[in-house]
Parts: structure tokens; C-alpha cells; sequence
């Protein structure tokens, strides 16, 4: 470890970290946007639902590489060819737990909720998602966690991110730049979910005291 | 007041869930729907505020067609009570019982005041208030469940099954709090139950209903017990229709033996002579008052003073005329002398009852 380095290069490894952030949050907040009205949508039209996972687990196969590739011709180099595919990759695991997370609701707590005279659009917003909230959430922590990965490896396509120290290290066979790179992205990842999960249990205070 | 009118409900299956079904449910009244499972009892209650609707007919709320109304609208003024409860697990006690008003837009301050009300109206403690249902027992949480659906004081009330899912002895606590509770709000009310015995306890009026929600038989609980319109109606009511048609009777309803009665001042000799008319070989002793004071045997009284100068008997068994029949029968069929004491308020003698008179009654 050449801790005399690291402590020269703290602004460069201070925008990496930046970009990594960028990077990850991007993608999840898209996938999240794009996948809760196609969640809805495969609530409300149940045939779509299985097409819907079919096709998205398939995009989720593609390797992550051949994918940026593909796109540079489209996008060119840069954070856009990052930002497409990460986003479809958080589709699959998006749609499924808010999906799953909807459908759990306790079919008698949904009945009192029509019954009473809630509106429809008023029942999803004020009871079924708070309810829905911690499987959504832990889609929403799959995906992030995923995706902090993932980025790692957009810095082969010159999207910057954690992961151009680690290329960086292994072209100029230098060790203590890849040690960087891993254990902040690795960090980076941790942190993210522990985030997360904090804000679910902040926002569903019924449950404390629950298994 | 509910109204069916040729109500017909199929679903998309092919299933007949109700067929032609006429039904009306006068205001104030408490109206049980019973039979077998399957028989379309929660079909009937859920086309009342359109949960489901009808296929055929006409469902009408106070004259109205509920088809004419918005769902949101029609079922903020109808309660709903389920087996299930569905309290909301997110929202604490308080805002359970909010919701109606809170979706109607009054304002906190009424919000509050009718919540604090009726957390007291159902009988629980002030402090669940802010606790959230699943802190609640079983019982506690159906209570709720009743609290929520009376806060906007709707004058019609669904109730399907309200108490099925807790133990007996907490239904039973239930269903007289709740019978307490509509003496005092006098709702108009649709009440399902698969249970013959909750069904007559709980209904001013009773619908029985077989398979395809064919109505049966619909009449008080008395008309029922007494003259049972078919083989599916008796059949359902049970082998002890006869009991349970006691059940609902009085013992002020059957006129009592006077018996043999003196004074505590009696003599012997009247004694002897009263005792005889009633061919028997004791007496009650009942003072100015008209309080029964005890019995006691002609063998045993000494000849010279009066009555209550020997000890009186206990009586073995007294039945207040409040008591059912069905009460006294039982402690009639245990007692050794096939005789009670009816007793009215007081303790006033009011005469005698014994196993022929009921038998009486039972034909
Ligand atoms: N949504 C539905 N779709 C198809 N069939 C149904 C539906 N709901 C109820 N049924 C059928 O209608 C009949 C009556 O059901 P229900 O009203 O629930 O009976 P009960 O409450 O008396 O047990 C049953 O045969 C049931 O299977
Ligand atoms: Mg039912």
C-alpha cells in the first residue's frame, strides 16, 4: 500500500467516487420510474405480467459488456452507454418486487379499504404501497447493490466511476490504486444498502417490533 | 330500509350465486342471513354497496337503486364489518376509526371528538388509542373493526361473519355488546353468519337460504322455531328446534300454579286444609309483602303454633320470570321434585312452575 499516493490523489479518487454515485443512482431512480407504472400496468392486466418478466429476465442475461458494446455506436463513449443498460438491468428485480409487494397485501385489509369508499388511485397511495413499502424496498436494495457493482466495469467503456482506479492499476500494474477502487466500491455498496434499509424502517414505523 | 328486488347474481363461471331473490329489511331492524356455506350470503351483503353488482334485479337503499350511486359515495354510508377485520396495519387505532370522516373531509377537531366517542361506545381502554392492531388482541381488534364502521354514523351496517374468528367466550362477550350497543343505535342491518344459534340470537329477522341463494324461509326467530316452512328450514334449525324455541321465551309467558300458599301466621288446621286443596303435603310460606319465605312439611309442623314457628324450608329451586324457559327446563329436568318457584322482581311470590306446565308449553 502506498498510502503516500493516495493521500496525493484524494481529489481524483474523490470524483470517481462522485461519478460512481452518479452512476448508480441514475440507472436505479430511471429503472424505478420506468418500472412502477409497468408494475401497475401488470397489476391491473394480469396477462402482461408474465411476458413482462420474460422479456426483462432476458435482457437481464445479456452480459453487461456485450451490452455496452452494443450501444457505443448509439450513444458513443461516455456515461449515457453506462446509464441505458444499467437501467435495464434494475427492471427485472424492480417490476417483481413491486409486483409482489402489491399483491401481498392482506386481501381483507384491500377489501375493508374498498369497502369503506376509498377511490382507487387514493387506496394504492394510502394503503396498499405504505403496505407494499419493505418488498419494494428490498427490490429497490437488490438493485442498487447490483448496480454498484456493475459500474465497476463501465470504466472499460470510459464512463468513469470507482472502477477506472482498478483499470488503472492493472495497466500500470500498480496495486495500491486497485485496493482503492475494490474497497471503496465494495464500501460504497455496503453503505448504499444500509441506507436503504434505514430509510424503509423509517418510513414504516408499524413494523417496529415485528419480525 | 334494503330492498331486493329480483335479484339475480351470476358470475362470469357459470356459478348462480343468488336467483331471484325478494328480500326487504326494515329500518332499524337487524337481518341474518344464514345457511350453508356457499349458499351466496356474502354475495347478497356485497351487492348492497356494490362490492358486487347485481346481474339482474334491483338493489335499492331507502328507495334508491345503489347502481345509481358511486361506489365511493354509496359505501361511505354503509358500514362494512368482516370475519378478516382488515384494520389497517399501518394506521394506529385511532386513525383506524378516522378513516370514513377523514375520507368525507371533517374537519380534526370532529375527527378527534367522534374517535375518542366511539373508542369508548365499543368498550376499549383509552390507551390503544396510538397503538397500532397488531398490539390489539383478537377481540380488541374486531372492536375496532366495529368502530371504524359505525364513525360516520351510517344508518345502514353490513356485518358478514363479524365474530367467527374469536374464541367463544369473547364472541359471546361480543354479540351481547353488540345487541346493547344497536338497542342504542337502532341501524339498519344486514348480518351474515353460518351459525343457526348466533343467527337467533343476533336477528330481529332471519333469512334462511340454501344453495343458489334461494330464500328459504324469512321470519322472526320465534316464527321460525315455531313453524318451520320446510324440511331444509327444519332441518337446519336442528334437532333441538324445541329448546331453542324456549330459549326465546319468558317464563312470565306460561301462567303458574298459585300452589298451596299461607300466611306465616297460619295455623295447622288452615295449613291442612289449604295443602289438601292443592293435593299435597306442603306449603309455601309467603309473608304480607309477598315475599316467599320457604316451605315446610305438613308431618312436621307441631300442631299448636303457627307456621314460622318451625324452620322453614329452602326452596330447592326458584326460576325468576325473566329467566327463559329453556332455563327452567333445565333446572327442572335436575331438580328430584319437578317443581320451581317462580319469583318476580323482589323476590315476590308469583307461583309455582312444574315439568307438566311446561310440558304444556312444548306442544
Ligand atoms: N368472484 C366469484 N367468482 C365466481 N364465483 C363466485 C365468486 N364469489 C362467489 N362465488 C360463488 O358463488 C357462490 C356463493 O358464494 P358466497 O356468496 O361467498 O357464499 P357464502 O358467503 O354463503 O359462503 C359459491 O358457489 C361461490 O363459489
Ligand atoms: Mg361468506
Amino acid at each position: 500500500m502506498d498510502w503516500a499516493w493516495v493521500g496525493e490523489n484524494l481529489g481524483r479518487i474523490r470524483g470517481y467516487a462522485l461519478q460512481h454515485l452518479f452512476l448508480t443512482a441514475v440507472p436505479v431512480a430511471a429503472g424505478f420510474v420506468l418500472a412502477f407504472p409497468m408494475s401497475l400496468a401488470a397489476i391491473r392486466w394480469r396477462r402482461l405480467y408474465a411476458p413482462l418478466l420474460g422479456f426483462t429476465g432476458m435482457l437481464f442475461t445479456i452480459p453487461s459488456i456485450a451490452l455496452f458494446v452494443l450501444l457505443i455506436p448509439v450513444t458513443g463513449l461516455g456515461p449515457l452507454t453506462a446509464i441505458v443498460p444499467l437501467t435495464i438491468y434494475t427492471l427485472l428485480i424492480l417490476i417483481r418486487n413491486t409486483v409482489e409487494g402489491l399483491d401481498g397485501v392482506d386481501p381483507d385489509v384491500r377489501e375493508a379499504a374498498e369497502a369503506m369508499g376509498y377511490t382507487r388511485g387514493r387506496r394504492l397511495l394510502g394503503v396498499e404501497l405504505p403496505l407494499a413499502l419493505p418488498v419494494i424496498v428490498a427490490g429497490l436494495r437488490i438493485a442498487t447493490v447490483t448496480t454498484v457493482g456493475l459500474v465497476t466495469i463501465t470504466a472499460l467503456i470510459g464512463a468513469g466511476g470507482l472502477g477506472r482506479l482498478i483499470v488503472d492499476g492493472f495497466t500500470l500494474f500498480f496495486p495500491t490504486s486497485v485496493v482503492v477502487g475494490v474497497v471503496l466500491s465494495v464500501a460504497f455498496a455496503v453503505a448504499a444498502d444500509l441506507v436503504l434499509l434505514a430509510g424503509q424502517k423509517a418510513l414504516t414505523p408499524w413494523r417496529a417490533g415485528r419480525a | 330500509m334494503i330492498t331486493f328486488e329480483s335479484v339475480t347474481k351470476q358470475f362470469p363461471g357459470g356459478t348462480t350465486a343468488v336467483d331471484e331473490l325478494h328480500l326487504q329489511v326494515p329500518d332499524g331492524e337487524v337481518v341474518v342471513l344464514v345457511g350453508p356455506s356457499g349458499c351466496g350470503k356474502t354475495t347478497i351483503l356485497r351487492m348492497v354497496n356494490r362490492m358486487i353488482e347485481p346481474s339482474g334485479g334491483r338493489v335499492a337503499v331507502n328507495g334508491e337503486d345503489v347502481m345509481r350511486t358511486s361506489p365511493p359515495r354509496l359505501r361511505r354510508g354503509i358500514g362494512y364489518v368482516i370475519q378478516g377485520i382488515g384494520l389497517f396495519p399501518h394506521r394506529t387505532i385511532a386513525q383506524n376509526v378516522a378513516t370514513v370522516p377523514k375520507l368525507e373531509g371533517w374537519d380534526d377537531d370532529r375527527i378527534k371528538a367522534r374517535v375518542d366517542e366511539l373508542i369508548e361506545t365499543v368498550g376499549l381502554p383509552d390507551g390503544v388509542r396510538d397503538r397500532y392492531p397488531h398490539q390489539l388482541s383478537g377481540g380488541q381488534q374486531q372492536r375496532v373493526g366495529v368502530a371504524r364502521a359505525l364513525a360516520a354514523d351510517p344508518p345502514v351496517m353490513l356485518m358478514d361473519e363479524p365474530f367467527a374468528a374469536v374464541d367463544p367466550i369473547v364472541r359471546t362477550r361480543l354479540q351481547d355488546e353488540f345487541l346493547r350497543l344497536q338497542s342504542e343505535v337502532r341501524k339498519t342491518i344486514v348480518f351474515v353468519t353460518h351459525d343457526i344459534d348466533e343467527a337467533i340470537k343476533m336477528g330481529d329477522r332471519i333469512a334462511i337460504l340454501s344453495q343458489g341463494g334461494h330464500l328459504q324461509q324469512y321470519a322472526t326467530p320465534k316464527e321460525l322455531l315455531a313453524e318451520p316452512a320446510n324440511d331444509f328450514v327444519a332441518d337446519f334449525l336442528g334437532a333441538e328446534r324445541g329448546l331453542k324455541r324456549l330459549a326465546l321465551i319468558p317464563v312470565s309467558q306460561v301462567e303458574a300454579a298459585p300452589g298451596p300458599v299461607v300466611a306465616p301466621g297460619a295455623g295447622i288446621d288452615e295449613a291442612r286444609r289449604v295443602a289438601e286443596t292443592h293435593s299435597s303435603d306442603w306449603v309455601v310460606v309467603v309473608d304480607d309483602e309477598g315475599r316467599a319465605r320457604g316451605w315446610a312439611r305438613l308431618d312436621e309442623l307441631d300442631g299448636r303454633g303457627p307456621v314460622d314457628g318451625v324452620r322453614l324450608r329452602d326452596f330447592e329451586l326458584t326460576v325468576h320470570a325473566d329467566d327463559s324457559l329453556r332455563t327452567a327446563l333445565n333446572a327442572l329436568v335436575i331438580s328430584r321434585h319437578g317443581v320451581a318457584v317462580r319469583l318476580g322482581d323482589g323476590d315476590r311470590y308469583e307461583g309455582l312452575l312444574t315439568r307438566e306446565l311446561l310440558s304444556e308449553e312444548l306442544r
